[in-house]
C-alpha cells in the first residue's frame, strides 16, 4: 500500500512568501522554475537575504517580486531599473535584483536598460524572454522572433527582435549570460555569480509560454517548447553576443558570454565624493 | 545632520538655487532630475552640494526615470526630491501616482513656463496647477505648494520635505519661471532637527509588521529596504500586508484612506496669507507669482480708499475651501488672477457657490498680468 509523503516546508521556503501560493503563473510557464533558481542562487551566493531588495515592473515577470519574501517592489510598467537605481544609490550595501520580463525590459523600459547597462551600476538583471506579452493575452514585442505569431501579429511578425545579450553588451554590461529554463542548474549558478559580481550583471532567461505563444506557434502543450529548447540549445561560453541572435527555428546559443571587469558607478562616484570639497563659506 | 551640511546666512540667490538649499536644509540627500528649463539650475546647484556632504546626486535619461528612482531612493530611507518642468512634469505623472499608491515620501519642484507641449521653455505661467491636482489617473488626494518668493523656494521645500514625511505622499513644489528665475535675499535658517519631520517608523517585530497597518491611524509605518522587515509594496490595488487583491472592497478600504489621510487633515495641511481681509468687498485670490502683483494692486486700491484684501494660497492643493467658503458670504467680489486661463478659479467658484461674483483674470503666459490690470478690475468691482 502507498504511503502519502508529506513535507511540510521546502528548504527555499523562507525566501518565499509562501501565505501567497498558488501562484498566477500558467501551468509548464517558465516563470515559476526560474524564481526558484534565483532563490536558490541567493541562498548559494551566501547573500544575507534581509539586504537584498526585488525590484519587479508590469507583466506576468513582474509577479515575481511578490512571491518572494525579501524587500519586494512591484513598480510600474517598464520602470523597475530605474526606481531599483534610485534604491541601490540611496543604500549601495543593498544587493539590488530586478526581476521582469522580455516586454518591460526591452521596450517600455528599454531606454532604461541601456542606461543602466552604461553606468555599470552593480544590480542584477534577470530578464525573462517568453517572446510576448503573456499577461495581456500574447502579442508581439521586442523580442518576439520574425515570422512568429501572435494576437497582434497574426500574419507573422515582420520586425527584427532585439538580441537583447548584444544590446546590453554593446551598452555597458559587465556580465551577460542566456539560458533557458531547461538549464536549471547551470541558470542557478549564473545568477549567484551575478549577484556577487560588482556591475550590471543581465541574465536573459529563455522561457515558455505556451498558453499564448506556444498555442499561436506550433508549441501548444507545455513541454513542446522545452523539447524545443533541447533540441536547439548550444552551450558556449564565451561566444560573441552578436552571434548568438534567435530566430523562431534556429539554433539558441546559451552560456556566459560577458565577464568583464569595469569600475561601477559607486566606484566613480566614490572619486567625486572625494573630489568634492566641502562648502565654502561665503 | 552635521551643521556644516547647511549653508546658513543671507544670501541673494535666485529661487531655484533656494529650492535645492531648502531640500538640504530639509535633510534631502537624494537628487534625480533630468535637465529642463526653468528648473535646470535645482539640479545644477544639487551636482555642486550633494556631493560635498555625502549626497548622491544622479543625473538620469529621462523624467521617467528621475521620478522612479527618487521613489527608490526613498524606499532605502534616504529623503529624495527632483525638479521639472511642464513637459518633464507630464513625463513623471504615472509615477507621481506609483509614489501615492505605495505611500513614498518625495518631493517634486515644478518650475512651470508655458504650455502645452514645448510652449515658451524660457517664460512663465501656471498653467499646471489642475495637472497637479489630477495629473495621474486615478482617484487620489495630493499635496502642493505655490511660493512666490526665493525665500519661499527655500521655506516650502523644507515644508514640502516635513509634509511629504508627516503624510507619506508626494509633495509638489508648484514655482514658477519668474519666482524660480528672480534673485533676492534668501535667509536661511540654522535649522533644528526638531523641526524636521521623519516617516513614522515600524516599532514591531518584522514579522508581525504590515506595510499598511493602519489600525492606529492613517499614516502607517514605513519600514526601509534592508532593515529585515522583508516586506512588499505594490502598484497594485493591496491590503494591509501590502498584497495585491483584485476586490471593490479592498479597492473602497485603500482609496478612501489615501484620499482621507490627506482630506481629515486640510486644517493642519493648507496654509494661506490674508492681507487685509477683515472688512475687504473684494479680495483677490491669487498665488506665485501672481501673488506678488495682486497684492501691489491691493496696496494701491487701498490707498484709493477701496475694500480691498488678498488671499495668497500658499498650499493649493488641498484648496482652501472654508476659507473661501466662509469669506463668500461677506464679499462682494473675488478676483482670481493666474497665469493660465482659469483653473484655480473653478475652485474658487465652486467654494463661492453663487453667494458673490467671481471673476478670472487670465494671462496666457509669457509675461506677468501688469498691476493696472488688476486695480481696475478692483475698482470695477468695487463701484
Amino acid at each position: 500500500m502507498t504511503k502519502m509523503l508529506t513535507v511540510d516546508t521546502n528548504p527555499i521556503d523562507c525566501y518565499l512568501r509562501v501565505d501567497r501560493i498558488p501562484h498566477i503563473w500558467c501551468a509548464a510557464c517558465g516563470i515559476g522554475p526560474a524564481t526558484g533558481c534565483f532563490v536558490r542562487a541567493i541562498d548559494r551566493a551566501g547573500l544575507n537575504p534581509d539586504k537584498v531588495s526585488v525590484v519587479s515592473g508590469i507583466g506576468c515577470s513582474g509577479r515575481v517580486a511578490g512571491y518572494i519574501k525579501l524587500d519586494s517592489f512591484h513598480t510600474t510598467h517598464g520602470r523597475a531599473l530605474p526606481f531599483a537605481t534610485g534604491l541601490k544609490l540611496a543604500n549601495p550595501e543593498l544587493t539590488v535584483a530586478v526581476f521582469s520580463g522580455d516586454g518591460d525590459i526591452a521596450a517600455i523600459g528599454g531606454n532604461h536598460l541601456i542606461h543602466s547597462a552604461r553606468r555599470n551600476i552593480d544590480m542584477t538583471v534577470i530578464c525573462i524572454n517568453n517572446f510576448n506579452y503573456g499577461m495581456t493575452g500574447g502579442q508581439m514585442g521586442p523580442t518576439t522572433p520574425l515570422d512568429a505569431r501572435s494576437t497582434t501579429s497574426p500574419y507573422g511578425n515582420y520586425e527584427y527582435p532585439f538580441n537583447l545579450p548584444y544590446l546590453v553588451a554593446a551598452s555597458g554590461a559587465t556580465y551577460v549570460a542566456r539560458w533557458t529554463v531547461l538549464h536549471l542548474r547551470e541558470l542557478e549558478r549564473s545568477i549567484a555569480e551575478a549577484l556577487t559580481k560588482p556591475g550590471f550583471s543581465f541574465i536573459e532567461v529563455l522561457s515558455p509560454c505556451p498558453t499564448v505563444y506556444g498555442r499561436l506557434n506550433k508549441l501548444p502543450r507545455g513541454l513542446d517548447e522545452m523539447h524545443s529548447y533541447q533540441e536547439r540549445s548550444i552551450i558556449r561560453d564565451g561566444a560573441d553576443p552578436r552571434d548568438v541572435e534567435l530566430s523562431q527555428s534556429g539554433p539558441i546559443v546559451v552560456g556566459k558570454f560577458v565577464d568583464i571587469e569595469r569600475p561601477t558607478l559607486w566606484d566613480c562616484y566614490q572619486q567625486i565624493l572625494d573630489r568634492a570639497s566641502k562648502p565654502k563659506k561665503r | 545632520m552635521p551643521k556644516d551640511d547647511v549653508l546658513c546666512g543671507e544670501f541673494f540667490m535666485n529661487g531655484d538655487t533656494a529650492c535645492a538649499e531648502g531640500a538640504i536644509s530639509a535633510g534631502c540627500r537624494f537628487f534625480a532630475g533630468y535637465p529642463i528649463t526653468p528648473a535646470t539650475e535645482v539640479a545644477e546647484r544639487m551636482s555642486e552640494r550633494l556631493p560635498q556632504i555625502g549626497g548622491v546626486f544622479i543625473q538620469m535619461e529621462d523624467e521617467i526615470a528621475s521620478m522612479n528612482a527618487v521613489l527608490g531612493a526613498s524606499w532605502a530611507g534616504v529623503k529624495a526630491m527632483t525638479a521639472t518642468s511642464g513637459p518633464g512634469f507630464s513625463l513623471m505623472m504615472e509615477n507621481i501616482g506609483l509614489g501615492v499608491m505605495l505611500e513614498t515620501p518625495c518631493v517634486v519642484a515644478n518650475v512651470q513656463r508655458a504650455g502645452p507641449s514645448t510652449g515658451l521653455p524660457t517664460l512663465v505661467a501656471q498653467g499646471d496647477m489642475m495637472q497637479a491636482r489630477w495629473g495621474s489617473h486615478g482617484h487620489y488626494e495630493i499635496i502642493a505648494l505655490v511660493p512666490d518668493s526665493p525665500q519661499e523656494m527655500f521655506d516650502l521645500t523644507v515644508l514640502a520635505f516635513n509634509l511629504s514625511e508627516q503624510y507619506r505622499v508626494p509633495v509638489l513644489l508648484m514655482a514658477d519661471e519668474a519666482v524660480g528665475h528672480m534673485s533676492e535675499k534668501v535667509v536661511i535658517p540654522q535649522i533644528n532637527s526638531k523641526e524636521l519631520v521623519n516617516r513614522p517608523r515600524p516599532k514591531v517585530a518584522p514579522e508581525k509588521y504590515l506595510p499598511y497597518d493602519s489600525r492606529k491611524g492613517l499614516v502607517p509605518p514605513m519600514a526601509v529596504a534592508g532593515e529585515g522587515y522583508r516586506f512588499h509594496v505594490t502598484g497594485l490595488t493591496h491590503d494591509d500586508r501590502g498584497y495585491p487583491v483584485m476586490t471593490a472592497e479592498a479597492q473602497d478600504k485603500l482609496i478612501r484612506r489615501l484620499v482621507d489621510k490627506i482630506r481629515l487633515n486640510i486644517k493642519d495641511i493648507t496654509k494661506y496669507e490674508e492681507v487685509k481681509i477683515d472688512d475687504a468687498e473684494v479680495v483677490v485670490v491669487s498665488y506665485g507669482i501672481s501673488a506678488r502683483i495682486a497684492r501691489y494692486a491691493v496696496q494701491k486700491a487701498r490707498e484709493e480708499g477701496i475694500k480691498a484684501g488678498l488671499l495668497r494660497l500658499i498650499t493649493v492643493w488641498p484648496f482652501a475651501d472654508d476659507r473661501i467658503r466662509k469669506l463668500a458670504s461677506a464679499v462682494k467680489a473675488f478676483l482670481v488672477p493666474e497665469i493660465n486661463y482659469g483653473q484655480m478659479v473653478r475652485e474658487v467658484e465652486r467654494c463661492v457657490a453663487g453667494k458673490a461674483k467671481v471673476r478670472l483674470i487670465s494671462h496666457m503666459g509669457g509675461g506677468v498680468h501688469l498691476p493696472e490690470t488688476i486695480l481696475e478690475a478692483i475698482r470695477e468691482e468695487a463701484r
